[in-house]
C-alpha cells in the first residue's frame, strides 16, 4: 500500500531543478560512508545542526570511488556550492589542485593542511584527546594491560597510539599497551570484521581495555569487547551509547564543531590552519548517564586535573607528528 | 525454432535487456520515494547531454574498453582470466615508474614508454598463473583470482614503503611531472575545430583504446595467431591435432590477455591522476568481464558495451551529486544493468524467437 501510494506520489511530482542550490553549502563525506558511526557521522551531525538552526539546506556526497573525488569537488564549485567541507586526508592532494581553479569558492578540510589561499585546514590535537581516555583507561584496567587499535597505519593514527600510551603510563608507569593497526590501505576504516579479531587477540594477551581509533572498524572492536565483558573506548563521535555501560569513555573529536562552524562562517570562511586543541573544545572525554557508572569519582578528578594541566601547559603530551617518533609506545 | 536474424541479435535483444532493466530501476527509484524520470533524465542529460559529461563517459569507457578486449581475447582461446584487476594495478605500477623515474622531454616520449611498462607489468603478472595453465593445469579462474589479491597487496607494500612521499598520508605516489601529461581529448578536439570540454580527465588514450580494439580484431580474424587462439578455444584436441601447441597458445593469450589490462593504466593513471593511488583500478577489471560477454566477446561490440557502462558509471555519480539518492541505491541501479544486459540475455532471447518463428510462419501461409 505504501510503496503504491509513493509510487503514484513519485510520478504525481516530477521534482525541478537539480543544482538549483546558490550558495549552499556542501559536504563531501569520505569513503567509509556518512554512517560509520564515528568520524563522518560527527561530520553529518555537525551539518545536521547548522540546518536545524538556520534553517538552511546543504548538499551532501558520499564518495564512491577515486575517480569522483575531482569532479566532486569541481562540479560543486561550479553548482555555486559555497564552502565546500571535506572529511579527511585523502581529499588533500586533489584540493590542492583543484582550489586554485575557483578563487571565490571557499573549501575546508579537515585532518589535513592545504596551503591554498581559499582553503581552511582544520586539524586537531589527538595526542591531547587520547591522552586523556590513556589516562582513564590506566587506572580503569585490572590487569594493568591495555590495547589500541588503530584504523589505517599513518602517522595520524599513530598521533592518536602514543597520545593514548601516555596518558596509560601517567596512570600506571607499569602498564603494558599493546597496539595494533587494522591495515596499511584506506579498508582498514571499514572492516569491522577483522577489528573485532584484533580486540579478542588483544584481550588473550591481557588487555581489559581497548581503544579503538579505526572510524567504522571501531564498531567491531567495540562488539567484540561488549561481548568479551572487557571494556573499550570509542572515538570521534560520542559511542558510548552503543554498549551502555561497557563503554569506558569516548574520545570526542569535534568533527562536527568543525563542520557547523565552516557552515556558519558560510561564504567568508576564514582560510589558513584552524588547530581544534582542547583548550579550543575541539578534543575531548566523553561523559554522559552510559558511562557514569564506570567513571570513578577518582577516576574523574584525575583526569579533569590532567585535562586543566594540559592546557595550561604544565603537562605536554607528545605529538606523534611533530617528530616521528613516540617516548611511551614503539609502532 | 528458427534462429534470430542476426539484426535481432545484436541489436534488438540488447535493447530490450537495456529496457527491462530500466523499468527495474524506475520500481526501485520509485519505492525509496524518488521521481524515476527525474533520475533517468539526471543519469542521460549528466553523462551524455553536454561535451563536459560525454567527457567523462568516454573516459570510463576507455578503461572498460582496454580490460573488455582483454577479458574477451583469452575468451577466444576458452580461457576465463578474471585477473584483469591484478593485472591492470600492476600495469598502472609499470606507468608510474616509468614516469617518475626518466624525466621525458616530452609526453609522446613517456607515453611510448608507459604503454611498453604497463603492458609489461600487466603480461609479466599474468606470466605465472598461464604457465600453471599450461604445464599444471591449475585452474585459470583461480589462480588469476588469487593474483588479483597478490597484486593488491604487493602495490599496498610498495606504495606505502616505497614510493610514498616523505610526510604523506595518503598512500600514493608523489604527482606525476606535468610533462608527461597526457593531452586531453578537448585539447585534440580543439586543433580539428571541434569544440570539447577538457576539464574532464578523457585523453588521447580513448583513441589508442579504439585503434586497439581494431587491432585485436585484425589479431583474431586475421592473423595465423589469432586463427590458433580460436581454433584452441573452439576444439581443443582438433587444434593440437592441427599442431597448435597448446602450452604456447595458452601462454600467449593470457600473456596479450595480461598485456591488455596493464594498457588500461595508460587512461587512468597517467591520462586521468597523474599519480599512483593505490585503488587505482577500482572494479574496472571485473566490468570488463561483463563488457566481454555483453559485447558478445567482439571488439566492436566491446566497444559499445563499454560505453554503455561509461554512461552507467558517469550517470551514476550525476545521480549521487543532482539527486539525494543514497550511493548504495545507485549501486544497486548499476548492477540491475549488468545483470540484465550481461547475464540474462536468454531471458529474452527465446521468447523472442518464438515471437520471429510465428511471424515467419504467418508469412509462410
Amino acid at each position: 500500500m505504501t510503496l503504491m501510494k509513493r509510487l503514484l506520489g513519485a510520478t504525481a511530482v516530477l521534482a525541478l531543478g537539480t543544482v538549483a542550490a546558490v550558495a549552499d553549502p556542501a559536504i563531501i563525506y569520505d569513503l567509509g560512508g556518512k554512517n560509520d558511526k564515528s568520524f563522518n557521522e560527527a561530520a553529518f551531525n555537525g551539518a545536521e545542526r547548522w540546518a536545524k538552526e538556520t534553517g538552511g539546506t546543504y548538499k551532501e556526497l558520499e564518495m564512491q570511488n577515486e575517480a569522483q573525488r575531482e569532479q566532486a569537488l569541481r562540479q560543486l564549485a561550479e553548482a555555486g556550492a559555497n564552502p565546500i567541507v571535506m572529511t579527511g586526508f585523502a581529499f588533500g592532494d586533489t584540493l590542492n589542485a583543484v582550489a586554485p581553479d575557483y578563487p571565490d569558492t571557499k573549501f575546508a578540510i579537515i585532518d589535513m593542511v592545504v596551503d591554498q589561499p581559499n582553503v581552511k585546514s582544520v586539524v586537531f590535537t589527538e595526542d591531547q584527546g587520547s591522552y586523556l581516555v590513556g589516562l582513564m583507561a590506566g587506572m580503569a584496567s585490572k590487569t594493568g594491560t591495555v590495547g589500541f587499535v588503530g584504523g589505517m597505519d599513518i602517522p595520524l593514527i599513530r598521533r592518536f597510539g602514543c597520545g593514548y600510551a601516555q596518558g596509560v603510563l601517567a596512570a600506571n608507569p607499569n602498564a603494558k599497551v599493546v597496539l595494533n593497526m587494522t591495515g596499511t590501505d584506506p579498508s582498514a576504516w571499514n572492516n569491522p570484521v577483522k577489528g573485532a579479531e584484533i580486540a579478542k587477540s588483544q584481550q588473550a594477551q591481557g588487555a581489559d581495555v581497548i581503544y579503538a581509533a579505526a572510524g567504522g572498524t571501531g564498531v567491531g572492536v567495540l562488539q567484540a569487547a561488549a561481548d568479551m565483558g572487557i571494556l573499550s573506548i570509542g572515538v570521534d563521535s560520542n559511542q558510548n551509547y552503543l554498549h551502555p555501560g561497557q563503554v569506558l569513555t569516548s574520545m570526542m573529536k569535534r568533527v562536527d564543531n568543525a563542520v557547523y562552524e565552516a557552515f556558519k562562517e558560510g561564504t567568508d570562511l576564514k582560510a589558513g590552519i584552524n588547530v581544534m586543541d582542547l583548550a579550543a573544545g575541539g578534543v575531548d572525554y566523553a561523559l554522559d548517564e552510559n558511562n557514569a557508572p564506570l567513571v570513578t569519582p577518582e577516576m574523574k578528578a584525575a583526569v579533569e586535573e590532567a585535562k586543566a594541566k594540559i592546557i595550561s601547559g604544565e603537562i605536554k603530551v607528545h605529538d606523534y607528528m611533530s617528530d616521528n617518533t613516540c617516548p611511551a609506545a614503539t609502532f | 525454432m528458427t534462429k534470430l536474424p542476426r539484426w535481432a541479435d545484436v541489436v534488438l535483444v540488447p535493447l530490450i535487456c537495456l529496457i527491462i532493466a530500466f523499468a527495474f530501476s524506475a520500481i526501485l527509484i520509485a519505492a525509496i520515494g524518488q521521481s524515476p524520470a527525474h533520475a533517468i533524465w539526471i543519469m542521460i542529460d549528466g553523462s551524455l547531454g553536454s561535451t563536459y559529461g560525454l567527457g567523462y563517459t568516454l573516459y570510463f569507457a576507455t578503461n572498460f574498453i582496454f580490460t573488455g578486449l582483454a577479458v574477451s581475447i583469452a575468451f577466444q582461446a576458452s580461457l576465463f582470466n578474471i585477473g584483469g584487476e591484478g593485472q591492470a594495478t600492476l600495469g598502472g605500477l609499470g606507468t608510474a615508474l616509468a614516469c617518475l623515474l626518466i624525466p621525458w622531454p616530452h609526453w609522446s616520449l613517456a607515453l611510448m614508454a608507459s604503454i611498453l611498462a604497463s603492458a609489461a607489468f600487466g603480461a609479466a603478472w599474468a606470466l605465472l598463473p598461464a604457465w600453471l595453465q599450461a604445464r599444471r593445469g591449475s585452474h585459470i579462474v583461480i589462480t588469476t583470482m588469487m593474483f588479483n589479491f597478490i597484486a593488491y597487496a604487493l602495490m599496498n607494500y610498495v606504495l606505502v614503503n616505497i614510493l610514498r612521499p616523505q610526510g604523506s598520508m595518503d598512500p600514493a605516489t608523489a604527482r606525476f611531472p606535468v610533462t608527461v601529461n597526457l593531452p586531453k581529448l578537448g585539447d585534440i578536439l580543439g586543433v580539428v575545430g571541434i569544440p570539447f570540454s577538457s576539464k574532464n580527465p578523457a585523453n588521447i588514450s580513448f583513441l589508442i583504446a579504439i585503434a586497439l580494439a581494431f587491432a585485436v580484431w585484425v589479431l583474431l580474424w586475421h592473423t595465423r595467431l589469432g586463427y590458433a587462439l580460436r581454433a584452441f578455444g573452439k576444439q581443443e584436441k582438433a587444434a593440437i591435432y592441427a599442431g597448435i601447441d597448446p602450452v604456447r597458445i595458452t601462454i600467449y593469450a593470457l600473456l596479450l590477455s595480461g598485456g591488455i589490462s596493464g594498457l588500461m593504466a595508460i587512461n587512468a593513471v597517467q591520462g586521468a591522476a597523474h599519480r599512483l593511488v593505490l585503488n587505482s583500478v577500482e572494479g574496472a577489471g571485473f566490468i570488463g568481464i561483463a563488457v566481454a560477454l555483453m559485447g558478445r566477446n567482439h571488439p566492436f561490440g566491446i566497444v559499445l558495451a563499454s560505453l554503455l557502462f561509461g554512461f552507467l558509471y558517469q550517470g551514476g555519480t550525476q545521480l549521487a551529486l543532482g539527486t539525494t539518492i543514497p550511493r548504495e541505491v545507485i549501486t544497486v541501479l548499476q548492477a540491475l544493468v549488468i545483470l540484465f544486459t550481461g547475464a540474462l540475455p536468454y531471458m529474452v532471447q527465446r521468447p523472442l524467437e518464438a515471437l520471429f518463428a510465428r511471424l515467419a510462419r504467418k508469412e509462410a501461409a
